[in-house]
């Protein structure tokens, strides 16, 4: 079965070569000039509040990036059939459907987790990145690209909120996916900062996080 | 007595933005005046003191497992909570619809200084967090009541408190980075820092 969708993938012939300049800019936009979170200041939410320890974050960035690409692609093949005045609930819809899927899944296979990350797999539907890509995007351009526009987006988001969590759980708890960093090298009396772990140290976090990407980039917000 | 505690809880401790991060995107960009950061704030007070118990209900009497035993007794072993976050969010979105053509009648001033946010209001995490976390921690209907009102109040606060803050910071030096959102997340921290001696208050 496999072999015969790995012989038909290189037949599908694409008019513009699938990694063109332009979308390759599509794709790496997002990841810096134009990152979601620290430039376009969406998404905040759910940056901030499971960035505690690195698992649940890696596992949410995952599910995230799942939700984009997913709601991209289905909204972006449906762009012409949806009328303009409900397309909210309509974009709505199809999100929660899917986060609806991610939470069904988390919750069979892999319980424990489900649990940690809670209420905020649901409140992937309120992310605005997902809803703002729809609105900025999907809605006005062909499937393949706006596959690319979602990866570009996830991984924007993904890699902005790993940098947090892995500042919040090295100076919070000391480790790193649970793996006890300054307990292996030998600093045992390693003092953990309680902020970190406090909802303050990942405003404190995020915002230094904000002051160097946007020093690099040159960013300045009128 | 609980049902006050738990609302100066909701407020103060539990707060929606210190404690959960939630409402952020709106937070930072309604809080540029303290005037809109106002009519923002009244909003979603009055949305989420809405859509909690109204969500409440249909948890209770539709989704929970069992719940809808009040139909026929042969429904007992009927669970319909995978359809949880579809139903919430076409009930907050109805609302927010609802609040959108009240303001609009009695305040266009409002209206149009709200712009934009108030359908945003829809995709609000607080609002939809107001109601995943009353489903989370079993909240009687008395509860689920005070606790959505509460945790607007909690909201309104934050950000007229922010909107205050960023009037002033207009005048003063930032570097060019930090200008915006890097300076309101700092910000955002020590207020987060100055809502934490709250802890431990009770009545």
């Amino acid at each position: 079965m496999s072999t015969e969708t790995l012989e038909k993938t290189p037949v599908v012939k694409v008019k513009e070569p699938l990694l063109s300049k332009r979308r390759k800019r599509i794709f790496s936009d997002p990841l810096n000039d134009d990152n979601p979170i620290t430039i376009q200041v969406l998404g905040i939410c759910s940056a901030l509040a499971i960035t505690v320890q690195m698992r649940p974050t890696a596992i949410m960035a995952v599910s995230v990036v799942f939700v984009i690409v997913f709601s991209n692609l289905i909204t972006s093949m449906m762009r012409n059939l949806i009328p303009n005045r409900v397309r909210i609930i309509v974009q709505l819809s199809i999100i929660a459907t899917l986060v609806t899927l991610v939470s069904e899944v988390l919750k069979a296979y892999n319980y424990p987790m489900f649990k940690i990350l809670g209420a905020f797999v649901g409140l992937i539907i309120t992310n605005c990145i997902v809803m703002g890509r729809l609105e900025a995007y999907a809605m006005g351009n062909k499937p393949t690209d706006s596959i690319i526009d979602g990866l570009g987006s996830g991984f924007g988001y993904a890699w902005i909120i790993l940098t947090v969590a892995f500042f919040r759980e090295l100076l919070g708890s000391g480790s790193i996916f649970n793996f006890p960093v300054f307990e292996s090298i030998g600093w045992a009396g390693f003092p953990n900062n309680g902020l970190m772990v406090d909802s303050i140290g990942a405003f404190m976090v995020l915002g230094i996080l904000i002051w160097i990407q946007r020093t690099k980039t040159g960013f300045v917000e009128s | 007595m609980d049902l006050l505690s738990l609302g100066i809880k909701s407020v103060f401790i539990d707060n929606m933005i210190f404690a959960y991060f939630l409402g952020m995107c709106s937070f930072l960009a309604v809080s540029k005046k303290v005037v809109t950061a106002f009519g923002l704030g009244a909003a979603v007070i009055f949305v989420l003191a809405v859509t909690v118990p109204l969500n409440w209900l249909i948890q209770e009497y539709i989704l929970k497992e069992g719940a809808l035993t009040w139909l026929h007794a042969s429904f007992s072993e009927i669970s319909l909570e995978f359809l949880q976050f579809i139903m919430f969010i076409a009930i907050i979105a109805s609302m927010v619809q609802l609040v959108e053509m009240v303001i609009e009648k009695f305040s266009p001033a409002l209206y149009g200084s709200l712009g934009i946010f108030l359908p945003l209001i829809a995709v609000n995490c607080a609002i939809l967090g107001g109601s995943l976390f009353m489903v989370q921690r079993d909240y009687n209907l008395a509860e689920a009541t005070v606790y959505g009102f509460g945790s607007g109040l909690g909201f309104a606060l934050a950000i007229i408190a922010l909107a205050a803050i960023r009037e002033k910071l207009k005048y003063s030096n930032v570097p060019d980075g930090l200008k915006g959102l890097g300076i309101t997340m700092l910000i955002t921290g020590l207020m987060a820092l100055a809502f934490k001696s709250f802890i431990g208050i009770a009545i």
